[in-house]
């Protein structure tokens, strides 16, 4: 071990010490052995750590030191939408009516949580523009399969079984060919035109009827909104396929622009992005799918439903496409998303998008006198720039991100999308003050001139954290990812 | 507007449209097209103040009937257990819960070696070599597990155990359509895997065998011998495991299965209603480069200090797009590091006593049942669940339970026809010895 190394839990383990007080055992004791046959019994204890509870707190207190979170700093990571995670959102998650229910209760006993969970239902049934929503999706990706395997499944109803293909912009997140493939289709990719839009001409090549869906992210991945979208609905349309929504970026375009009256048939939500469900360093997420009322009989099963004053689960769905997850999705990331509706209403909501998108055009007015800016327009909730220029002296793209952890930053997003070289991908939000966003700005062009003056810093950073660049090679060619006793 | 979380003022917005230079806040949604444009406001529900809404869901939440001011016996895959105070509080850093994905290590290292230290705590369970960052959950956990097997087998069908979790196994139904997998049910024989049906069904076209282990019905398997028959159809043995049943039970990877999944939710993560659990996924070294979504691995910075970083990521989305193992992108980290957590907290000593107590009380639970006249059927060595067979319907059972204050038990009948008046009762070792009884006593008088 290095000096420095922050020590594993399991270094931490001493015999004997315990951190936890289970009930008493009042019931008789039998030896389990009696129980069981031969070979059932574990022979060899799980090596898990033997410590005391303050020897736990120390140890992840420690941990979250070394870890950046919103509530950190400023996180600009772009389509993440690392926005403020309102701290009543993890109080109401944490009631024991909410937090404390099984899944398999009986209805009567659990209308509270069914009357949440219809009513945050509704509310995304008219924010999105659709006719119903399922909130069993996990997260993002999971509803981007649960999309397509419902519009395979409507095609499929219709006899249309020759539609094998989804179309994806280039610029599109890896999780939509990702999500394309698993549910069975093959991925057909559409160029992007010189304006970091979706050009018209290669889409039109591309869809034919072999097409079931188009998936769209509106604004797209470049944080610019696909002007020509009823045309491209139209297109899509034409030919017999489907319009899929990407609602990774819907918190540019809250009661500015909804997906259900752009044309698009299917979508998801990124609860855990939009509304404010705390990433909690990957997950969990929750991406409910909303549909227009041709597909509502393939949604997942069970589906909540309000009879007189009672809410029930209908099972009843002979054309569903099943379960996509065990239970009713990701309820306790569903009632934080619900206290944050309700929380900022309907004026809220639409303060919410313009004031992240004035944020992400004040960013990019900015910075663009310092960098590349590839598509010199308004953007909506996140821009681009392209690092070419400080590429030109030696530095990367990758180099400044680096250098920005030594100002206390999250950097933004890199290298995506793929059609921008050199890419930096912005997203201010709108919980962020003009003050952080100065301060970021000002870091940028520091950066900016050190490229050109001083390029070792850049290049050589970070200088501050904990640990420096990490060998990821290293990583991959003999993978450690597990700790082992010597 | 103004609103605690939106920080812009009326002057910090003039100056940003001056910056920008348009004069409205309008101007720069111009690019929206005039037909898809959304006019006015949408038609929710109007804002309410913290206080007052802090109050309408805590009544909302008083609708429901929780496991703390109730007595549960139900499980089924989901379980009330005993949760370290402690657990909460590590999560409440919100370093951990406001950070995302760790894609820049430096400024992650805490995420990163709490889920190394979650990998390690599941390969120590399970008996495997290498585990994931985690899964949504068990049930699609199963069904990447029956994926990842007939990618790697180049076969199309999967047995599936009739004692496997029925909602886990409609999840892997969903899963199998996209991938036009065929999904043919083993049946069970007295609750357990009937083996000789088994042997029937298999062939060289199987690309897995899956089974869980403790199974729905709380029963054990014959684990060597269904090893043993799927291997020698070169056939992947996939386990769905409890583990918190594995503090006292041989791990699956003692007896050769080559997947290990399951949910971790047993281990400091509440009920909540189904959602956010803990998804695990485990392999075999030999699989190592096909397990779908998130691994940490060890590696040194250039002073040669330890650090972590998310690696062998040619396998996943964001890099291969449509040749990924898998579509997951977002999991459930802050629900491993509970888990992590409880399983800290509980520590080599303490899992197996836990596990330990479920199965002692599970037994007083059975036998004090017995004794009322109620009949357990599937009888055998069982975990912490078993079944069984009363003189009425199990939800009107339920609702005169409830009425006392107690969850009663699963009802089988809603998926298994031929168990119309069956329970699946589960006891943890958060029951105790008085619930019990009264529990028995209850059933006991209804049954009469």
């Amino acid at each position: 071990m290095h000096k420095e190394d922050q020590a594993l839990i399991f270094e931490l383990s001493k015999p004997g010490r315990i951190g936890y007080s289970l009930p008493e055992l009042d019931v008789p004791e039998i030896d389990i052995n009696e129980l069981f046959p031969e070979g059932y019994v574990r022979a060899e204890e799980p090596e898990l750590p033997e410590v005391s509870e303050l020897d736990i707190m120390r140890h992840y207190t420690a941990l979250s030191k070394r870890n950046h979170g919103v509530d950190s700093g400023f996180y600009p990571l772009g389509s993440c939408t690392m926005k403020y995670n309102p701290k009543i959102n993890e109080n109401v998650a944490r009631f024991n009516g909410f937090a404390h229910i099984h899944p398999l209760q009986d209805e009567s006993s659990v209308q509270g949580a069914l009357e949440l969970m219809y009513d945050l239902q509704e509310h995304l049934i008219e924010i999105t523009g659709m006719d119903q929503v399922t909130l069993q999706p996990a997260a993002g990706a999971h509803g981007e399969w649960t999309g397509l395997m419902m519009i395979r499944a409507f095609h499929e109803a219709n006899g249309d079984v020759k539609r094998t293909k989804v179309i994806v912009p280039d610029s599109a997140h890896g999780t939509n060919p990702a999500s394309a493939t698993v549910a069975g289709f093959e991925t057909v990719t559409v160029k992007s035109n010189e304006n970091g839009l979706v050009d018209i001409e290669d889409l039109r090549k591309v869809v034919g009827e072999d097409t079931a869906a188009l998936m769209l992210t509106n604004p797209n991945t470049l944080g610019l909104f696909e002007e020509n979208i009823l045309e491209m609905a139209e297109i899509v349309h034409g030919a017999g396929g489907k319009l899929y929504y990407d609602g990774a970026n819907l918190n540019a375009v809250l009661s500015k622009a909804r997906p259900g009256d752009m044309g698009f048939d299917v979508v998801h939500l990124n609860l855990h992005k939009t509304f404010t469900g705390p990433h909690g360093g990957g997950g969990p997420g929750s991406g409910p799918v909303g549909v227009k009322a041709e597909l509502i009989p393939f949604l997942p099963k069970p589906l909540i439903v309000k009879k007189g004053d009672e809410f029930a689960f209908d099972y009843e769905r002979p054309q569903s496409i099943g379960r996509v997850k065990p239970y009713y999705g990701n309820f306790g990331i569903n009632v934080r998303a619900y206290t944050y509706i309700r929380s900022m209403g309907p004026d809220g909501l639409k303060a919410v998008t313009e004031n992240a998108v004035l944020n992400a055009n004040y960013m990019m007015r900015r910075l663009a006198l310092h960098f590349d800016l590839p598509f010199d327009r308004h953007c909506k909730h996140e821009f681009v720039l392209s690092g070419k220029r400080q590429k030109k002296l030696g530095v990367r793209t990758l180099d400044i991100a680096k250098r920005l952890l030594d100002f206390g930053y999250h950097p933004p997003t890199i290298y995506f999308p793929l059609n921008v070289e050199e890419c930096i991908m912005i997203e201010p939000t709108e919980t962020e003050s003009k003050e952080t966003l100065d301060e970021f700005i000002e870091a940028m062009i520091q950066i900016a001139k050190e490229a050109e003056d001083n390029p070792e810093i850049v290049q050589e950073a970070p200088h501050t954290t904990v640990v420096g660049r990490l060998d990821e090679t290293m990583a991959a060619r003999k993978p450690v990812l597990r700790y082992q006793k010597h | 507007m103004k609103h605690r979380y939106l920080p812009m003022t009326e002057s910090d917005q003039k100056s940003m449209l001056d910056t920008i230079g348009v004069s409205s806040v309008d101007e720069i949604f111009n690019d929206i097209p005039e037909q898809v444009r959304f006019k006015g406001e949408y038609k929710i529900k109007k804002a309410k103040p913290e206080s007052a809404l802090m109050k309408e869901l805590s009544q909302l939440a008083g609708k429901n009937a929780d496991l703390k001011a109730n007595t549960s016996f139900l499980g089924a895959g989901v379980y009330d257990h005993y949760i370290p105070v402690i657990v909460d509080h590590v999560l409440s850093r919100s370093e951990f819960y406001t950070a995302y994905t760790p894609y820049q290590p430096e400024i992650s290292q805490g995420e990163l070696q709490a889920i190394f230290e979650f990998q390690t705590m599941i390969c120590e369970l399970t008996g495997m070599d290498v585990a994931n960052s985690s899964m949504y959950d068990g049930g699609t956990a199963l069904a990447e597990a029956a994926m990842l097997s007939t990618g790697q087998t180049k076969r199309k069908k999967v047995l599936v155990s009739g004692a496997v979790h029925p909602e886990s196994k409609e999840v892997v139904e969903t899963y199998a359509k996209g991938q036009y997998i065929e999904v043919v049910e083993v049946p069970h024989k007295n609750g357990v895997t009937d083996l000789e049906a088994l042997e029937q069904l298999m062939n060289d076209e199987v690309a897995a065998v899956i089974v869980q282990y403790p199974n729905f019905f709380g029963r054990i398997e014959p684990m060597e011998k269904i090893e043993e028959i799927s291997h020698s159809f070169k056939s992947m043995f996939v386990v769905s495991s409890n583990p918190l049943a594995l503090g006292a039970l041989t791990p699956p990877g003692k007896f050769g299965a080559d997947i290990v999944v399951g949910d971790a939710q047993v281990f400091g993560i509440p009920t909540a209603f189904g959602g956010p659990h803990c998804g695990y996924f485990a392999v075999t070294s030999k699989l190592m480069r096909k397990v779908p979504g998130r691994l940490v691995g060890q590696t040194i910075d250039d002073e040669g200090r330890r650090g972590f970083v998310l690696t062998l990521q040619a396998r996943e989305q964001h890099i291969r797009r449509d040749k990924a193992t898998s579509n997951i992108c977002s999991n459930q980290a802050l629900n491993a590091l509970a888990a992590s957590v409880a399983m800290t907290a509980l520590g080599k000593n303490g899992v197996r006593e836990m596990a330990v107590q479920n199965i002692q009380k599970a037994y007083y639970a059975k036998n004090a049942l017995k004794e009322q006249g109620i009949e357990v059927v599937f009888d055998g060595p069982s975990f912490n669940e078993f079944v069984i067979k009363l003189n009425k319907p199990i939800k009107e059972v339920n609702q005169r339970l409830i009425e006392k204050d107690m969850i009663g038990g699963y009802d089988l009948g809603r998926d298994f026809s031929d168990l119309e008046n069956h329970m699946l009762v589960a006891v943890t070792e958060l029951r105790t010895k008085e619930e019990i009884d009264i529990f028995a006593k209850e059933l006991g008088d209804y049954h009469a």
